[in-house]
């Protein structure tokens, strides 16, 4: 298992996050029942859960991406909820969202991928400076030589990479991981994780990262909240959270560590 | 357990109520295509244009279609020329061919078969295309990224068709045309010059204008019905297929409807 890593750039005086009874329903099916969040800064934050607990809905909700039924969300000193659109794209700006499936765009190389974002919203960089910036992202993810090639020529691992990369090309302020490690074979998965601190080391981000597995957890998270019945039930580091008689939570951890 | 599941006043109940979903369904889905075309059409004024993008869709939409397109058109100029001829012989008017084909290509077949082969080969990959980009969230992070995607992947695919499906329309009705010229000089000696004279003569400034207004919509209806099926899709790899599937079903029967309407419309204008 990864050992877990001392974060020192933790700043516990300053939320960038601030979620407060956020409640989230499907037709009958309440998924998020009354949840509180905060994130600090510079904070790796894990969400753990079994799958249809609700933890994407949680990320798609801070980014704007689905309408909280009620609570509030407070990103980076903005209520989510009240932003007109306009607003909405520029605190979206500073929030990054790596998809579970990376999500490139499928008819562009990975060029064009991290290029796009930079077209929209990086207007008076020159050519060589949007270069440079392409150069300077996918040597962070340490794939610089996979520029010209087709997301379909690219392996999972590499896959989340590039995704990762199109999401710090802007140098967002929040990272949102979906599933980082979900579908990898163990090796990438300690390749992910580890690229996934040197962000927020290299970046200096606050992270929100859901996932279902431990050893991610472990590698990632300075602290860990646990999702149980659209609540969060459990809070603290890894080994808090697991000293726990509850039931549902033994098994979730048994079920992930055979040893 | 529903007690009275198995009496008999309980079934027109069940009836009644399964109607009142069908209709619920019904309503708000045409709710759903009422704000995707406003959205289109509030959207469309405002910048960003994405300029590339919709020079990148109408090549795709237009000088890709271009092969079958002129293969189809050419083929069906023959064989409507040829099936056409008994009749008229029948009564020894084989000089009145060009005039026929002139009159059923112009009006009538060279907009409609553009649009029907559109609706299969641009309407589907629409559909397809964009239902893909949803259910493997490329959508999503688009939007994320703070792009609409709305204006860059529909308003660009449907401005597209609705400028391409016109150039197309224009483009098989003169194969079309050729296609018959050749039958026509084949089997009646006919000059060049003296079908197109002919040809021209029997239509009116009005056939041109109502052939390029049908175009025109029936390119905005496939844009905007492959855009809102593959936009809306769900459900995994099987909302794709039905989204393809259903993009061409129903702009066919849209364009079929339009063609219907368009047609009362013309003959009312051409009897004042």
């Amino acid at each position: 298992m990864e050992a877990k890593r001392i974060n020192p750039n933790i700043d516990r005086s300053e939320k960038v996050i601030t979620i407060r009874g956020l409640k989230k329903a499907f037709d009958d099916f309440e998924v998020l029942r009354g949840v509180d969040l905060d994130l600090y800064k510079g904070e790796n934050l894990v969400v753990l859960g079994r799958s249809g607990t609700g933890k994407s809905v949680l990320i798609k909700i801070i980014s704007g991406l689905l309408q909280a039924d009620e609570g509030t969300v407070n990103v980076l000193g903005k209520e989510v909820s009240g932003l007109k659109p306009r607003e909405m794209d520029a605190l979206r700006l500073k929030i990054g969202f790596s998809f579970q499936n990376s999500a490139l765009y499928d008819s562009m190389t990975v060029r064009e991928n991290l290029e796009f974002p930079l077209e929209r919203h990086a207007k008076h960089m020159t050519v060589a400076e949007r270069e440079d910036t392409i150069q300077y992202v996918l040597e962070a993810v340490g794939l610089l030589q996979a520029i010209n090639q087709m997301p379909s020529e690219l392996s999972g691992g590499q896959r989340k990479r590039i995704g990762i990369a199109r999401t710090l090309i802007l140098k967002p302020d929040i990272m949102l991981y979906d599933e980082p490690t979900a579908g990898l074979d163990p090796i990438t998965c300690i390749e992910i994780n580890s690229l996934i601190n040197e962000v927020q080391e290299k970046f200096n981000t606050s992270s929100i990262i859901i996932t279902h597995d431990l050893t991610c957890a472990r590698a990632v998270g300075d602290r860990i909240v646990m999702l149980l019945d659209g609540q969060f039930q459990r809070e603290g580091t890894f080994d808090e959270v697991f000293e726990s008689n509850d039931e549902r939570v033994q098994s979730f951890y048994n079920y992930n560590f055979i040893d | 357990m529903d007690l009275n599941k198995n009496k008999p006043e309980a079934a027109p109940a069940r009836r009644r109520y399964v109607t009142t979903r069908r209709l619920d369904r019904i309503f708000v889905e045409l709710a759903k295509v009422y704000r995707f075309n406003a959205r289109f059409f509030k959207e469309v004024w405002f910048p960003p244009y994405e300029f590339r993008e919709i020079i990148k869709q109408c090549y795709e939409i237009g000088v890709r279609s271009l092969p079958l397109i002129s293969l189809t058109g050419f083929i069906i100029g023959i064989v409507f020329t040829n099936q056409s001829r008994p009749s008229l012989a029948d009564f020894g008017a084989t000089s009145l061919l060009p005039a026929l084909i002139s009159v059923a290509i112009i009006r009538a077949i060279g907009p409609l078969v553009t649009a029907l082969i559109a609706a299969g080969r641009v309407g589907s990959a629409i559909g397809a295309e964009l239902g893909s980009m949803r259910v493997t969230e490329q959508i999503d992070a688009m939007e994320v990224s703070a792009t609409n995607p709305f204006k860059f992947l529909v308003v660009t695919r449907v401005l597209a068709s609705t400028l391409m499906i016109p150039a197309l329309t224009m483009f098989t009705t003169l194969v079309s045309l050729l296609g018959g010229y050749l039958n026509v000089h084949q089997n009646e000696l006919t000059s060049l010059s003296v079908f197109f004279y002919q040809v021209f003569d029997a239509i009116t400034f009005l056939d041109i204008i109502a052939s390029s207004v049908k175009s025109v919509i029936f390119g905005f209806t496939i844009g905007m019905v492959g855009c809102y099926k593959g936009y809306n899709s769900s459900k995994g790899t099987e909302g794709v297929g039905k989204a393809a599937n259903s993009s061409v079903v129903t702009a066919m029967f849209l364009i079929f409807i339009e063609e219907l309407l368009i047609m009362q419309v013309i003959n009312t204008i051409r009897a004042f």
